[in-house]
C-alpha cells in the first residue's frame, strides 16, 4: 500500500505541477463564460446595427401592399418584370420581389431576385410578412375580425407532479432535470475518456523510455498500475472542483455585475419570499415558467445526486482506466494502440448515444434501464436518470454492478499489463493479449 | 558464504524454453560475470532474481533466505535498457526511485549528497533527464542503482553507451562497492570487461548453464600447454613430441612460433630442446583468453544445433 500511495503522489505531482495542468485548470472556467458572453454581445450587436433591408416590389396582382417594418422597407415599382430587373440591377437595394396574379386559396408564383446570395433567416423573414399579408387578406375575404382570431389562441402550460405512494406531492420539472442529466452525463463521458487516455499514455511512456524495468523491480507491476490509476483520477478530481468552484464564484459575479442579482440560491431564497406574501403570488404566477424552473432547482435533491455522481464519477473512470492501462502496457507506440482504444471506447460512445436517445427522453424505458445498469454504460446512463428517480433498487444493482465491473476490468487488466510492460517489439493482438492473460505468475 | 544461490530454475514461455535446471552459485563480495550469447537466457534469469517473473520451477536463494519481496531492498538493478522520467528533474527523480527501494525521503537526501559530491553533478539537481547528455544520464542511472546501498548489484551490460572516462569512473566504483562489502553480478558480453574485473563466471547458453567457477581456475582448465617462442635462427622440433602451430617472421631473423606441448613434457623440457637449436628471446605461456574460451564452448555445446 506504501508504494502505490508513492506512486500516486508521484504521478499527482508530475501532472498538476505542469504549466498545462495549471492553465487548463484556471482557462476552461475562464473561456467557457468569455466565449458565450462574446457570442451573446456579437448576436445583439448585430441585431441593433442591421440595417433595414430595401425590397422593390413589382406587384401584378395588386394585392401585395406590404408594410415596411424593423426588418424592411418595400418600394413599390411598376412597369414590367424586364424593366424592373434591370432598375434593380443599378440600385442598392437588397431584392426584388415579384408577384403574378395569384388566387388567394394558392398564393404561388412569386419569385425573390437578389444579387448575392441571402442568409435562410432573411428569407424567412421576409415569408413572414408575406404570409402573414396574404393571411390578412384571407380574414378580410371571410369578414373574420382581427380580435376574434387572437382571442382564439391558447396557451397552457402543465405542472408536474410526482405523486409519491406515501401521499407526498413532489413538484418536478421535467426540463430542469433534463439539462441536469444531460451535463452530468456528458461530463462523465468526457472525463473518462480524456482522463483513461492520460493512462495509456502514461503507461506507454514508461514503456517507451524502458525505465519501467526498473520500476517493477521495486515494486509489482499491479501496484505501479493501480498508483498511476489513482494518482490520475486525483488529478482530475482536483481539476474538476477547481472548475465548479471558479465557474460558481465567476458566473455569480457576472450575473451580479449585469444586475441579475439573482443567482441559484439567492433566486431560490426571493421566490420563497415572494410566494409567503400573497400580494406578490400574482406578480410570480405571471413569471410562471421561469419560476417554476427556480423551484424546481431547489428541490433537486442535491447531496443525493452529488454522492452518486461522485460515484459514477470514479466507478467509470476506475472500469475504463483499468482497460487503457492495459492497452498501453501492450503497445509500443501511440499509433499502435489505436486499434485497441478503439473497441474500449465504443460502449462507451454507445452510452453516450443512449443518453440521448432513450435516457433523456424516457428515463423509465426497458432500453434506460438496461443502460444503466450495464457497468459498461451506466456511469453515462444513470447519472442522465439520476434526477428522474431511477428506483433504489436499480440505483443499488447498478452499483453493486459497476463495483464488480471494475473489480473485474482491474483484475484483467492486471494481468495484461504485468506481461505487456516488459515486452518490446511483439506484433500485438487479440490472441497475444489473451495468451498474456492466461500466462500464470 | 555465497550471496546468491539457485538451484534448479527453470522458466517456460509458451513456445520455447528460457531456463533450464539452472544453477549457481555466486560467492559474497564477488564480481560474477554472467556470460552467454545474446537470448541465451541470461536477462530472465536476472528478472526473476529481481523478482520481476517468477520461476516456473526451482529455488533461488539471497544470503541463505529463500527469496522473497523483503530482498527488493537488498537489490540494485541496472538493466540493459536503460531509462529514466525524461520529463523529471534528476533530484526529484532519484528521490522517487529511492523511496520505492524503501529508503526514507530523508535517508536518501542525505546519501544522494555524497553521490552528487562525488560524481560532481550537483548543477544537475533541478535539470530535466531529458536536457542531459547520454553519457550523464547514466551516470544518474547508475547512481539510482547502488544509492540505497544494495548488498547485491546487478549490472547488465554496465558500460554500453559508455565514453571510456565514464566507463573507467564506473569501473573504479564497482571495485571500490565490492571491497565494501557488495556482491557485483555482471552480465555481459564484452570479453574485456570480463577479464578486467570478474573473479567468477557462468557460462549460459541455449537455456543451459554449460560453465561456472572462479576465473583463474576456469582458465588454467583451458590451458592447452601452449607457448609462444620469440626466437633468432630457424628450429625444427621432433614432430612427435610438439606441434608447430604458428610460424611468422617479426623482423630480419627474429621470428615467433606457437608451439603446443604433446604428451606429458614439462615447459623445461621444450626450453631444452630450444636453445639447443636457436636463440631464445622469450618464452611465455598462451593463457587462453576468456574470449576463446567462450567461443568454443558455445560452438561445442551440445545442445547446439
Amino acid at each position: 500500500m506504501h508504494k502505490i500511495w508513492l506512486i500516486l503522489q508521484r504521478e499527482f505531482l508530475n501532472r498538476v505541477q505542469k504549466k498545462s495542468f495549471l492553465i487548463a485548470t484556471i482557462l476552461v472556467p475562464l473561456i467557457f463564460p468569455a466565449v458565450i458572453g462574446v457570442m451573446v454581445y456579437i448576436a445583439m450587436e448585430q441585431e441593433k446595427s442591421a440595417e433595414i433591408a430595401t425590397v422593390s416590389v413589382l406587384d401584378e396582382s395588386g394585392l401585395m401592399s406590404l408594410e415596411g417594418n424593423k426588418k424592411f422597407n418595400f418600394v413599390a415599382v411598376s412597369g414590367n418584370l424586364e424593366q424592373a430587373k434591370a432598375a434593380f440591377n443599378q440600385s442598392k437595394q437588397f431584392a426584388l420581389l415579384y408577384v403574378p396574379p395569384f388566387e388567394l386559396a394558392k398564393p404561388e408564383g412569386m419569385v425573390l431576385y437578389t444579387k448575392e446570395n441571402p442568409s435562410i433567416r432573411k428569407i424567412g423573414d421576409l415569408e413572414d410578412v408575406i404570409e402573414n399579408r396574404v393571411e390578412d387578406l384571407k380574414l378580410e375575404k371571410f369578414n373574420i375580425d382581427k380580435e376574434t382570431i387572437k382571442s382564439l389562441k391558447t396557451s397552457v402550460s402543465l405542472k408536474t407532479v410526482n405523486l409519491k405512494e406515501s401521499g407526498e406531492e413532489k413538484d418536478s420539472n421535467t426540463g430542469m432535470f433534463y439539462i441536469l442529466g444531460f451535463a452530468l452525463g456528458v461530463l462523465i463521458y468526457m472525463f473518462v475518456l480524456i482522463y483513461g487516455m492520460q493512462i495509456m499514455l502514461g503507461v506507454i511512456e514508461e514503456k517507451t523510455s524502458k525505465i519501467v524495468e526498473v520500476i517493477v523491480s521495486s515494486v509489482k507491476p499491479f501496484q505501479l498500475m493501480m498508483g498511476k490509476i489513482l494518482g490520475i483520477a486525483s488529478v482530475g478530481l482536483l481539476q474538476f472542483t477547481i472548475w465548479v468552484v471558479l465557474i460558481g464564484v465567476l458566473s455569480s459575479a457576472t450575473l451580479n455585475l449585469f444586475g441579475v442579482n439573482m443567482p441559484q440560491q439567492q433566486a431560490m431564497e426571493q421566490v420563497m419570499q415572494q410566494v409567503d406574501n400573497p400580494e406578490a403570488q400574482a406578480a410570480v404566477k405571471e413569471n410562471n415558467k421561469i419560476f417554476e424552473l427556480l423551484k424546481s432547482a431547489s428541490e433537486i435533491p442535491f447531496t443525493f445526486i452529488v454522492f452518486n455522481f461522485a460515484f459514477y464519477f470514479l466507478g467509470g473512470y476506475l472500469l475504463y482506466g483499468a482497460l487503457f492501462a492495459a492497452v498501453g502496457s501492450a503497445v509500443d507506440s501511440q499509433q499502435e494502440a489505436q486499434q485497441f482504444t478503439f473497441p474500449i471506447t465504443l460502449p462507451l460512445i454507445i452510452a453516450y448515444f443512449g443518453l440521448f436517445m432513450f435516457i433523456l427522453n424516457d428515463p423509465h424505458s426497458t432500453a434506460s434501464f438496461w443502460f444503466s445498469i450495464i457497468p459498461f454504460t451506466s456511469p453515462v446512463a444513470m447519472v442522465g436518470r439520476l434526477g428522474y428517480d431511477p428506483p433504489l433498487w436499480q440505483l443499488l444493482l447498478s452499483q453493486a454492478l459497476l463495483i464488480g465491473g471494475f473489480i473485474l476490468t482491474t483484475w484483467i487488466a492486471g494481468r495484461i499489463y504485468r506481461v505487456g510492460i516488459l515486452m518490446h517489439g511483439t506484433k500485438v493482438n487479440y490472441k497475444v493479449l489473451a495468451k498474456w492473460f492466461m500466462m500464470k505468475s | 558464504m555465497t550471496a546468491l544461490t539457485a538451484t534448479g530454475v527453470t522458466k517456460r514461455y509458451t513456445n520455447h524454453l528460457a531456463l533450464d535446471q539452472v544453477s549457481l552459485e555466486v560467492p559474497e563480495k564477488s564480481i560474477y560475470g554472467l556470460l552467454g550469447p545474446n537470448g541465451a537466457g541470461k536477462t530472465t534469469l536476472i528478472r526473476i532474481i529481481n523478482q520481476i517473473i517468477d520461476a516456473d520451477a526451482g529455488e533461488i536463494t539471497l544470503f541463505s533466505e529463500r527469496l522473497n519481496p523483503k530482498h527488493i531492498g537488498t537489490i540494485g538493478y541496472l538493466p540493459e535498457e536503460r531509462g529514466l522520467y525524461k520529463k523529471l528533474k534528476v533530484g526529484e527523480q532519484l528521490l522517487y526511485l529511492a523511496q520505492l527501494k524503501g529508503l526514507t525521503r530523508a535517508e536518501a537526501l542525505e546519501k544522494l549528497k555524497v553521490w552528487f559530491t562525488k560524481f560532481e553533478i550537483k548543477d544537475w539537481w533541478n535539470k530535466k533527464v531529458e536536457d542531459l547528455s547520454k553519457g550523464m544520464a547514466q551516470k544518474v542511472q547508475f547512481v539510482s542503482t547502488v544509492l540505497h546501498e544494495p548488498k547485491l548489484i546487478i549490472l547488465d551490460e554496465p558500460f554500453s553507451g559508455f565514453d571510456p572516462i565514464n566507463a573507467q569512473l564506473i569501473t573504479q566504483e564497482i571495485l571500490e562497492l565490492r571491497d565494501k562489502g557488495s556482491t557485483i553480478i555482471f552480465s555481459t558480453h564484452r570479453m574485456e570487461t570480463v577479464e578486467a574485473l570478474c573473479d567468477h563466471i557462468a557460462l549460459i547458453n541455449r537455456s543451459h548453464k554449460i560453465l561456472e567457477g572462479p576465473k583463474k581456475q576456469i582458465k588454467d582448465a583451458y590451458k592447452t600447454n601452449t607457448f609462444v617462442v620469440d626466437h633468432r635462427g630457424d628450429i625444427s622440433l621432433p614432430a612427435d613430441k610438439y606441434d608447430l602451430l604458428e610460424q611468422h617472421q617479426l623482423e630480419d631473423a627474429l621470428w615467433q612460433s606457437t608451439i603446443r606441448i604433446r604428451g606429458e613434457q614439462r615447459p623445461n623440457e621444450l626450453i631444452l630442446d630450444l636453445v639447443n637449436q636457436t636463440e631464445l628471446h622469450s618464452f611465455i605461456e598462451k593463457i587462453p583468453t576468456m574470449s576463446e574460451i567462450f567461443i568454443s564452448l558455445v560452438k561445442e555445446d551440445p545442445t547446439q544445433q
